[in-house]
């Protein structure tokens, strides 16, 4: 059965969203409006551009060496992909046919029930947690945190395996026992793979010009090398030792 | 057995020439890792630091000096050192390091406008040899044949770059031969051969051949003359480590004084080293440390080669390039890797005494490559940006295991095969001329046959395609036979008698044609199928400019609407090129490769009907134009691998440069990618990759503050360059190019 999907664009060497090289796609539509939002371009549902997953999947079955040699595969990321279940699934299913590893990057913010068939096909989850304090989260990204963890805690109940991403903004995200708490939450789970610290950065500021976007965080800085050590010890302290920067 | 060849595996090799049947025979096969590999001797440091010394001065003054009246002949001059105490390996191309050496057969031009550049002055009496013709070069005798039609094609530039004012190149020999059987073996076999050609009817081919192994002989004997000012005697084999390397090493540099080729490729010389190494290990008589002293101090007189060129020549090519191509790795057609540990050793100089340029380090890439060495190779592009990498799986079916790599791409069977250079045909300039009826587009000049002009207000890709196709059949007619003037000329005036005194007597010779602007011409015709193209005419009617409505898919984006465009229009050039009769029946082969040139090539050709305005550069080699591979690097990277290499067995092209935060998050993970990309791209049948792997700001820092990167090293189309002696235009190019830096 082809199923049509949104997408926002594609990119065929991705090496940072989950193992190997990876052909991303990156589907239109995101539920949140995080303030330190890198692709604001893909906010909108009605934006991108349609494909069916006949179309995709003869694209991705090109780059199969590649993933095969590098110990990659498939990312659907966004957006968030889980806007559009039955697309990713049909995608992820007919990937997990062809040999091919998928994983999932998504926020969370979405009904269990219609993300669970979606997992089946999933090998991999990289969930964004963009904060642990509920209010913040709120401020961040507009939405509630509650689904997000939510889902963390099936996840670890199905032992799926998981990639924690938890963005460091300076004066946002930074502050000890926010950090703390989440990683206190982390240690009782028992899926996950990788913790990933990223650094905020300002690569996506030109987009929120571009779409007309208010850009709050125009005079934040990167995180500073200590401020990231901090947050690595934190982790540490919790006993998350898989931390990576 | 010899007491030179004591405690080696008897074979086929001790009865005939046969380096290869002594390779397979003799070496060991390494498949761990590089923790065993040494780091710089002091008097490795003490003596590299004084070649920098060298090269700093050399780098202000343009050349650091060149002698003006003695003709560079393998005898022509004394020995040289830079410090004899210190070098383990020795022998210089004139008395003096870097100072470069005069080489006329080629032409005598080149030599004068080269020292008239840097404010010397020929010689009168050298110069009295050639302006009374006592002695006549290669570039007149080119000149004396070449037809008005050649002239004009060359002077528009649809065909250029050709060898014709100076030495072709692109000639490996087996300088192994000098380390293993000794230069008086040598000699009798040459004898031997001679005598084969005792015939009963003295055809031209023979009556050649017999005088060109004359001439290798005189030439193998001087190379015996040349190493006993060193002290050396090389009439007998090698017997240990150090001779292996210093024999081969002479064989190169007599070479290096006889020719200035465009390219002068080493061929594969570190797991033969490798041999002598692990016996001399056995024996107890060499370390580790030692052995790595060698190599480092072998590969340092590499880096020192020069020739005298003009300013403009190394313009062109950016810098000074001598493609001294050192291919590394493969595998056996046994299944054996021949990796060894000196395959190791050899890419360990670019630690040991910092990245560079030269020797052209050419890793062999197969799926079935020993992992260690694969993730040594990969940190060490990384790291340097240093190697270039081609595919052994794909080559080797064709060109066996003991193949060589001349100049960028170039695979041959060293000291069986050699290549009659032919730069390269500008097919965007032709589609041009298609378009306007065989005129160019910048002159006006009808250079091309006279036909119809195309007319309409918008470009029909059924008409311009066939006229393209006209003028392709034009095109490769006229360059098939410029390239046999050229290298007749080339034969019988500048003869590379050592290089050809190191392979068999009969080899076979290929005639390698090479086209710049393809995804330029893969662009514009899509854009005429997919998207609509308006000409802007002048006043006389000639097309010199389109405004393109609508999008089209561009070559670099693995979408087959366009790349099959761009694998039609190699396959029909090379079909064309196979029509016609070449110069000592050579076989017509094609690269598709500009080397640095492709700044010029771009400057010298109008508007082109994919939006590239005129004098914009082309994108180099094989690559996508820049900044319209949109999906990422590794849609870039399938298109080129669907060129196919049995239409392009000269090479073909690619260069990728990408951010290291591009490739992964951690050093095991760009390392592990990296690999990955590699397998992916040859497993896919890509043929040839540069890789680099830097931020934009250390190159734009460089451009700034020169001083500061003596030794930045990148990889351009096939070959390495110095950063800081490119061009601004050249280094503003690589800069724009597409990095691949979202991450």
């Amino acid at each position: 059965m082809s199923v049509k999907g949104n997408i926002h664009s594609i990119e065929t060497c991705g090496t940072v969203d989950g193992p190997g090289v990876r052909f991303v796609v990156f589907t239109q539509g995101c539920p949140l409006r995080c303030q330190y939002c890198h692709n604001p371009d893909t906010w909108k549902v009605n934006d991108g551009s349609e494909i069916s997953t006949d179309e995709l999947m003869s694209r991705i079955k090109k780059y199969k060496s590649y993933m095969k040699f590098s110990g990659g595969g498939v990312t659907m990321t966004g957006g968030e992909p889980l806007l559009q279940p039955k697309f990713v699934k049909e995608i992820f299913k007919r990937c997990k046919k062809e040999g091919i590893h998928t994983a999932l990057d998504t926020s969370g913010f979405i009904p269990l029930d219609n993300v669970k068939e979606v997992l089946d096909y999933t090998d991999l989850v990289l969930l964004d947690i963009k904060s642990f304090n509920p209010t913040l989260y709120k401020d961040l990204t507009g939405v509630s945190s509650d689904p997000t963890i939510r889902l963390a805690k099936y996840l670890s109940e199905i032992n799926k395996p998981t990639w924690i991403r938890y963005v460091l903004v300076p004066n946002l995200t930074d502050k000890e026992e926010d950090i703390r708490a989440l990683a206190k939450f982390l240690s009782t789970l028992n899926n996950l793979e990788r913790v990933e610290l990223l650094p905020f950065h300002k690569m996506g500021e030109f987009k929120w010009e571009e779409l007309g976007y208010e850009y709050k965080l125009k005079d934040t800085p990167s995180p500073s090398e200590e401020s990231v050590e901090k947050a690595v010890k934190i982790f540490k302290e919790e006993g998350i030792n898989i931390i990576d920067q | 057995m010899i007491k030179e060849w004591q405690n080696f595996n008897e074979g086929k090799w001790m009865e005939e020439i046969n380096v290869r049947n002594f390779i397979q025979k003799n070496y060991t096969p390494y498949e761990g890792d590089g923790s065993f590999l040494e780091g710089p001797t002091e008097n490795t440091t003490k003596l590299w630091n004084k070649v920098l010394e060298y090269m700093k001065e050399e780098r202000e003054k343009g050349i650091l000096d060149a002698d003006t009246k003695v003709i560079s002949t393998i005898t022509s001059h004394d020995s040289g050192y830079i410090d004899k105490n210190l070098e383990k390996i020795v022998g210089i191309q004139t008395e003096k390091p870097l100072k470069r050496a005069i080489m006329p057969f080629g032409g005598i031009r080149v030599v004068k406008g080269s020292l008239d550049a840097y404010g010397y002055e020929l010689d009168p009496q050298t110069s009295a040899i050639f302006d009374n013709r006592y002695r006549k070069t290669h570039n007149d005798g080119v000149f004396d044949a070449y037809t008005d039609e050649m002239r004009r094609a060359r002077r528009s530039g649809v065909i250029t770059g050709l060898p014709d004012a100076y030495g072709r190149g692109r000639i490996i020999g087996d300088y192994r031969r000098v380390a293993l059987y000794g230069i008086d073996k040598l000699i009798e076999g040459k004898i031997e051969e001679k005598k084969q050609l005792d015939m009963d009817y003295m055809t031209s081919k023979v009556v050649r051949l017999r005088e060109e192994i004359s001439e290798q002989i005189y030439a193998l004997n001087e190379l015996k003359e040349m190493a006993s000012k060193y002290d050396l005697d090389i009439s007998k084999p090698a017997k240990n480590s150090k001779e292996a390397v210093q024999w081969t090493y002479l064989g190169y540099l007599a070479a290096v004084k006889e020719q200035n080729g465009a390219a002068m490729s080493l061929g594969r010389v570190s797991t033969f080293f490798d041999i002598y190494f692990e016996r001399d290990l056995e024996n107890g008589t060499i370390t580790e440390k030692e052995i790595q002293e060698i190599m480092d101090h072998f590969v340092m007189k590499l880096r020192m080669v020069r020739f005298l060129r003009t300013p403009s020549y190394d313009q062109l090519f950016s810098g000074d390039p001598t493609w001294v191509t050192e291919v590394i790795g493969g595998m056996g057609i046994d299944g054996r890797t021949l990796v060894s540990k000196s395959s190791f050793r050899v890419l360990h100089t670019l630690y040991n005494i910092g990245p560079a340029p030269e020797p052209n380090l050419t890793v062999l890439w197969s799926e079935k490559l020993p992992d260690g060495f694969k993730k040594y190779v990969t940190k060490v592009s990384i790291d340097t940006s240093s190697i270039q990498y081609e595919n052994d799986d794909l080559m080797r079916p064709d060109y066996g295991d003991d193949y060589g790599i001349a100049c960028c791409v170039s695979a041959m069977k060293i000291g069986k095969q050699m290549q009659f250079f032919g730069a390269r045909a500008n097919l965007a300039k032709a589609l041009l001329y298609a378009i306007n009826g065989g005129k160019d587009e910048t002159s006006g000049d009808q250079i091309g046959p006279r036909f119809e002009p195309v007319t309409s207000e918008y470009l029909e890709f059924d008409e311009v395609t066939e006229k393209f196709d006209l003028v392709m059949d034009w095109l490769a007619q006229l360059y098939i036979n410029t390239l046999n003037i050229i290298h007749y000329m080339h034969d019988k005036y500048s003869y590379e008698r050592i290089q050809m005194a190191l392979h068999d007597k009969d080899v076979l010779r290929t005639s390698a044609c090479g086209i710049a602007g393809l995804s330029v011409v893969a662009d514009s015709l899509s854009a005429m199928k997919h998207s609509k193209v308006k000409v802007i005419r002048n006043e006389e009617g000639l097309a010199v400019d389109y405004e393109i409505e609508g999008e089209y898919p561009a070559f670099g984006n693995n979408d087959d609407r366009v790349d099959r465009i761009a694998t039609s229009i190699v396959k029909k050039f090379m079909n064309k090129l196979r029509k016609h009769k070449t110069y000592r029946d050579s076989v017509p082969t094609l690269s598709i490769l500009t080397i640095t040139s492709n700044v010029v090539y771009g400057k010298k050709t109008g508007s082109t009907p994919d939006g590239r305005k005129a004098g914009d550069p082309f994108a180099p080699g094989a690559n996508p134009m820049h900044g319209r591979d949109t999906n990422g690097a590794i849609a870039s990277m399938a298109s080129v691998a669907k060129i196919p290499f049995e239409h392009s067995e000269d090479g073909i092209s690619y260069t990728f440069s990408i951010v290291p935060k591009a490739l992964g998050k951690t050093e095991e993970d760009r390392i592990n990618n990296l690999s990955g990309l590699l397998d992916g791209y040859f497993h896919d049948e890509g043929h040839h990759i540069n890789v680099n792997v830097f931020d934009k700001e250390t190159l734009l820092d460089a451009m700034d503050h020169p001083e500061k990167y003596p030794q930045l090293t990148i990889r351009v189309s096939g070959y390495a360059v110095n950063f800081i002696k490119l061009t601004r235009e050249q280094q503003l190019d690589v800069i724009n190019r597409t990095f691949h830096e979202r991450a």
